[in-house]
């Protein structure tokens, strides 16, 4: 702890948030509007809630949530197939515990376990691998989400599995990629957002150079940030640097983890066991092109979707919701027309409320920050 | 009710002490490995099976007869105050045992503490099981041992009980239950509704040690780290508060839900604000780093041996050196204070400088995937 202790110093944060004022005080004065700076990753979401650092920045700057929740975007349709392969006779289906909560159509995997399915929370995909083998007269199946972040270790484990022969374990994979849905996000008519903090723990893996066309060709800064609130901190200035400087770079923040050239290793696991999808759909987002992986062929064994019957049918979201508007910063959590109200964490009805990494899910259970800065600027 | 443990030998300290009755015949004891359907019948397997675990090591020579029923007068009652507390628990816990305590323990301490917290003197326990055929009979009498120890170590009796056993599935190895009854001492009056702006909050020690310990125990992480529960009974500690304290307004212990869910309890019925200091809230560095790691919040981590404690801001240095010259206090901390509002909700400053609310939890903490 006292490594990551020296990340939340506040001496330190005291320090990045006067030169932050005055940065900010120039470019808006310069501008004439205030900033919208997307943070793209859920868990910039989460550490910018848990510390409290949106109310400490100016108001002039608006963090836009943006789409990295992995569990907020998967699509209802995919949630029902989930509950479908999970309550196939025979089958143990293991999940992150995030998942678990996730309405479908029908019911969540909670649900689904209440009624009988079993249904396992695992904290790694090894920890599947490890039950198959444990059951050999039953069909494992993990249930493989998230970026490019948790990507190879689901195909290093599909790997171990194919060397070490279980041929009882299978992935039902919705892994999604970054690149396509920001590009998605530049393209929509109605953005406004100024500039973007890079997920670090994706460029772990991918490294820098995807996103180069953000600011070659969207010209806006990126910086690829750390998630201790420090780096957070540190990163939102080191856009506001850039922009001060009529700068548009990709920049790394997160240095002592996330190298340049990404992870060589992981990339080819990755590229070794899954394909791009030609298109997949995203809860809130609507279908987006080249947006998921699927396994390769040559892993067809190891693959849910050809092992097992899969409805695979289009749910359509929830009309009221405006999960959509929100990811795109229109509108903010609290403004849509059913926050608090049609949908709140108890029952989720859009993406964003259902994840604590969701921006609706974090506004609603970390509170009314709207409120909270005007009392802190009436004190 | 099949009563199956009548008083322990040190009653007679609390001016309890029940008429001697005829002894009891103890049975010969059970002769094989495992509880099996058998030894709920209600027969002679059954009585064997209650004598040999649970009345043997509660030990007690005070054996009355096998009523349904334990009996207490009035009278010795009234002598610890003018209202009778009288509180229920059950126990599922996974795994039985952990490091810092086991199911017994849990469940004595539990009980007890729920009674203490209410300014309650805890006098009576009873002790129900739910066993799943199969079990080993060396475990019960552990965790019977467990039970007896941590009773007489707290001051309390077990009087009476029951036992039942089910069919291998329909339940998870023991289930216990745990009733007690307390006798709360005049003048006291202790209640979440109490709070007022200015109040001071404070805790006994490092919050979120059960959770952790349990999710450790439960082998599914992979990780080294051995963090030991906080089970204890907290009614010496209460008592040592509310002697030299007696302003207190309200306690509670911190179980299922955490620091997190019993702070909103007070704001909610008190109709008050809550400003927490989140530099002052007392966490073990392994915690720290467990709840890292699995991207859990300790602030809603189950505790089983600390209590939160109101108290008016000028009886808070008395309050805190009570707590902390107490072996089960010396960690203890205040951590935040009673305001204006907006009534119900709970905001804490963070250490990094920022603030944000903290609310109650929907569900379970799940852990996040990145």
């Amino acid at each position: 702890m006292k490594y990551v202790d020296e990340f939340r110093d506040p001496e330190k944060a005291r320090t990045l948030l006067r030169e932050i004022e005055d940065l900010t005080a120039s470019i808006v004065a310069a501008r004439g509007r205030p900033l919208q700076i997307m943070e793209v990753c859920g868990g910039h979401t989460h550490s910018i809630f848990k510390y409290g650092i949106s109310n400490m920045l100016p108001v002039e700057i608006e963090l836009v949530h943006g789409p990295g929740c992995p569990v907020c975007v998967l699509p209802m349709g995919r949630v029902d197939d989930c509950v479908a392969l999970a309550e196939t006779p025979g089958v143990i289906f293991t999940t992150f515990g995030d998942a678990m909560r996730v309405p479908g159509s029908r019911k969540s995997l909670l649900q689904a376990k209440a009624d009988g399915a079993d249904i396992r929370m695992v904290y790694s995909p090894l920890d599947a691998l490890k039950l198959a083998r444990e059951n050999p007269d039953r069909e494992v199946i993990f249930f493989g989400l998230g970026f490019e972040t948790t990507m190879p270790s689901t195909a290093f484990t599909v790997l171990q599995a194919e060397a070490d022969g279980t041929r009882n374990f299978s992935l039902f994979c919705n892994h999604i990629t970054i690149i396509p849905t920001i590009k998605a996000i530049l393209d929509s008519p109605e953005m406004h957002i100024d500039a973007f903090l890079g997920p670090g723990h994706v460029s772990m893996v991918i490294g820098m150079k995807p996103y180069d066309f953000i600011a070659r060709r969207y010209k806006r800064p990126m910086v690829v940030a750390g998630f201790e609130p420090l780096d957070v901190l540190h990163s939102v200035w080191m856009v506001l640097k850039q922009m001060a400087e009529g700068r548009c770079e990709i920049e790394n923040q997160y240095g002592r983890v996330a190298p340049y050239e990404g992870n060589a290793a992981a990339l080819a696991a990755v590229t070794r066991v899954f394909e791009l999808r030609e298109f997949f759909e995203w809860r809130g987002l609507g279908s987006i092109d080249h947006s998921g992986v699927q396994m390769r062929e040559a892993y067809g064994a190891y693959d849910a979707e050809r092992k097992f019957a899969v409805p695979s049918l289009k749910v359509a979201d929830p009309a009221a919701c405006q999960c959509g508007d929100v990811l795109k910063g229109l509108i903010k959590p609290h403004q849509c027309r059913v926050f608090g109200t049609a949908c709140t964490p108890e029952k989720p009805l859009g993406a964003l409320m259902v994840s604590s990494e969701g921006a609706c899910a974090a506004y609603y259970q970390y509170g009314d920050l709207e409120g909270l800065r005007g009392a802190a600027t009436a004190a | 009710m099949t009563s199956i443990i009548p008083m322990k030998r040190d009653a007679g300290n609390l001016g309890l002490m029940p008429k001697p009755g005829p002894r009891r015949r103890i049975g010969d004891g059970v002769h094989v490995p495992k509880v099996t359907l058998a030894h709920g019948g209600g027969g002679k397997a059954m009585r064997d099976l209650i004598d040999d675990v649970f009345i043997s090591v509660f030990d007690n020579p005070m054996l009355t007869p096998l009523e349904d029923q334990a009996r207490m007068s009035l009278a010795d009652l009234a002598r610890h105050g003018d209202r009778l507390a009288f509180t229920s628990d059950s126990f599922v816990v996974d795994p039985l045992e952990f490091p810092g305590g086991d199911i017994g323990k849990l469940a004595v301490c539990g009980t007890v503490n729920d009674l203490a917290v209410g300014g309650a003197r805890p006098l009576y326990l009873s002790c129900c099981v739910i066993i799943e055929e199969g079990v080993d009979v060396a475990f019960l009498r552990k965790i019977a041992r467990s039970m007896a120890q941590t009773a007489a170590a707290a001051g309390v009796a077990i009087v009476t009980g029951d036992t039942k056993v089910v069919n291998r599935g329909c339940c998870d190895k023991l289930f216990i239950n745990t009733a007690g009854v307390g006798v709360i001492g005049a003048g006291l009056d202790l209640g979440a509704d109490r709070a007022e702006p200015g109040d001071v909050i404070l805790v006994n020690g490092l919050l979120g040690d059960h959770g952790a310990a349990i999710l450790c125990a439960r082998g599914d992480l992979a990780l080294d780290a051995v963090i030991e529960s906080d089970c204890a009974a907290l009614n010496g500690l209460i008592e040592a508060l509310l002697t030299r304290c007696p302003e207190v307004k309200f306690i509670r212990d911190a179980t299922r839900g955490g620091l997190a869910t019993v702070v909103n309890e007070i704001a909610d019925a008190s109709r008050v604000g809550v400003a927490l200091d989140e530099a002052a809230i007392p966490l073990r560095e392994d915690v720290k780093g467990f709840c890292e790691i699995l991207g859990l919040d300790p602030l809603y981590l189950a505790n089983e041996g600390k209590i939160v404690v109101v108290a008016p801001a000028a009886a808070a240095g008395r309050a805190l050196a009570a707590l902390a010259s107490h072996p089960l206090g010396r960690d203890a901390a205040i951590i935040g204070r009673v305001t204006e509002g907006p009534a119900g909700r709970v905001a804490m400053q963070t250490h990094f400088g920022g603030k944000r609310i903290v609310d109650m939890l929907v569900g379970e903490q799940l852990p996040r995937i990145c």
